[in-house]
């Protein structure tokens, strides 16, 4: 269930606080319902935070195959935009 | 009289050329009067067999003259030419022997009144909506939360630097993958349709930036070409383009899934949408917890409603309605009751009153006397019931009397 991906999570949290902001779910069923989103706002929380920055470029190894190496900026060449 | 002067002279020193000669020599005078010349006109008849050559006709109001396009120069035109279209063109006039015919050999040729680029860009921008590359049925969404972005642009342009500031500046944590290309020249456009390619094969890239800084219409020309388009259409990957500044628009911004007016803003896009989503995801928690805290409070409220009503219907509840019935009814009882022993009461009365006026007594009381015969108290009514000398008892209103009868009177 964790790997319910994000928009999906979104989706599902909205429709839930929707019916529950319609009133008309039994007491038991809201509950339920409650209980499901707040599993949902979890998963979206956590997925909002985690995750790691890195940058990296593609270079082409002489094999021709693309090779990710970290990426270090370089300072801006004359006339390229 | 000669009458024809003029035809004898004709005659004396005449020379005669072949056709050949006359049209070689045409041919030296206009190719080697009409060389490096530029001729404006509207094109007609235009055609395009399967050499290559695009063959036309140049026209004006007046008049008009056939042209030639080969196919090795017509090829480096970025606009189509059309019929009705006017142009500006540069070649030399050229001679068909074999047909005496001329007509001008294009070289170059450019559109008249709008620059060629921008033609051509309209061109294909039409030729791409009519084909639907534009429809937004087509348009892919950008991912909420992208943790892999890929990103098409030059390794040293103002771009890449941007994207990166904006990422440095949010404290995204994303992976961003730069595929390098070159955005400008020859090469540029086949580039990038390649890098995008390539990116939807590299996998697990979520989203890709398209795109360069500002620049001239001819420096931002290779996102205006259509390998370009077609490929940043076939991409899997959702694309935002970000090219030039926010007043440029290409062809890649109006086929990509979202435009970003600039680099930066396409950074933007990725990043700045976790902070809203933050915000989106409080807001959804909060409204979930008041719409959970109102329903329980509602719930309290009809439960302790109910209760009372419940009481109601409790054997004490009912046992109390009872008693209270039946002390109304006993108080009612009770009351109904007196009424009806003062009526008795009432007639009883009357009853006596009426029973005093037909007392015999009452007529003894106004001197009429009771006669009775002994001994048998019988009460007498006729004076043959007795005889003279029997005894009669007398009763008057205050006592009584024994008499004799002494005479009858029948």
């Amino acid at each position: 269930m964790e790997e319910i991906p994000f928009e999906e999570a979104l989706k599902q949290l909205e429709a839930i606080v929707a019916k529950l902001e319609t009133g008309s779910l039994l007491l038991e069923e809201a509950l339920q319902a409650f209980e499901e989103g707040v599993r949902l706002a979890r998963i979206c929380s956590k997925r909002l935070e985690e995750g790691e920055k890195k940058i990296s470029i593609l270079l082409r190894s002489e094999n021709g195959k693309l090779v990710e190496t970290p990426f270090e900026e370089v300072p801006e060449k004359e006339g390229e935009a | 009289m000669d009458l024809f002067p003029s035809a004898s002279r004709i005659h004396l020193d005449r020379k005669v050329f072949t056709v050949s000669q006359l049209t070689s020599q045409i041919k030296e005078i206009l190719e080697g009067t009409f060389v490096g010349i530029w001729v404006e006109g509207e094109i007609s008849n235009l055609r395009q067999p399967s050499s290559g050559h695009m063959y036309f006709t140049l026209k004006d109001e007046v008049t008009q003259i056939s042209a030639v396009m080969f196919r090795s120069l017509n090829r480096d035109l970025r606009f189509s030419p059309k019929d009705g279209l006017a142009v500006i063109v540069y070649g030399r006039v050229s001679v068909y022997e074999r047909r005496g015919e001329y007509q001008i050999t294009v070289e170059y040729m450019e559109p008249k009144g709008i620059g060629a680029l921008q033609l051509a860009y309209e061109q294909l921008k039409e030729r791409l909506a009519q084909e639907g590359l534009f429809d937004p049925a087509h348009k892919k969404p950008i991912p909420l939360l992208p943790q892999r972005v890929g990103v098409i642009t030059s390794a040293t342009g103002a771009a890449v630097r941007d994207i990166l500031h904006v990422i440095h500046r949010r404290f995204a944590n994303l992976e961003v993958i730069l595929y390098p290309v070159q955005v400008q020249g020859e090469t540029a456009a086949g580039e990038i349709a390649k890098a995008i390619e390539e990116m939807n094969q590299w996998g697990k890239i979520e989203v890709l930036i398209v795109g360069r800084g500002g620049g001239s219409i001819e420096d931002l020309w290779a996102f205006n070409e259509e390998k370009v388009a077609r490929a940043i259409f076939a991409s899997r990957i959702p694309i935002i383009s970000a090219v030039g500044h926010e007043t440029d628009y290409t062809i890649a911004d109006f086929v990509a899934d979202a435009r970003a007016p600039t680099p930066s803003a396409a950074a933007e896009i990725v990043v700045t949408s976790k902070d809203q989503l933050r915000q989106r995801m409080d807001e959804l928690i909060g409204r979930m917890l008041s719409s959970m805290q109102l329903r329980l409070q509602r719930f309290a409220t009809s439960l302790s409603h109910l209760k009372g009503r419940l009481q109601a219907v409790t054997p004490q509840g009912m046992l109390k309605l009872q008693r209270q019935r039946l002390v109304s009814l006993a108080d009612r009882l009770e009351r109904g009751s007196f009424a009806i022993l003062q009526m008795k009461r009432e007639s009883l009365q009357r009853a006596v009153g009426k029973l005093g006026a037909l007392s015999p007594l009452a007529v003894l009381e106004r001197g009429f006397a009771l006669c009775m015969k002994l001994p048998s108290l019988q009460i007498l009514r006729d004076a043959q019931e007795v005889a003279i000398g029997d005894d009669v008892l007398v009763r008057l209103c205050q006592g009584k009397i024994l008499c004799q009868v002494k005479e009858r009177e029948i």
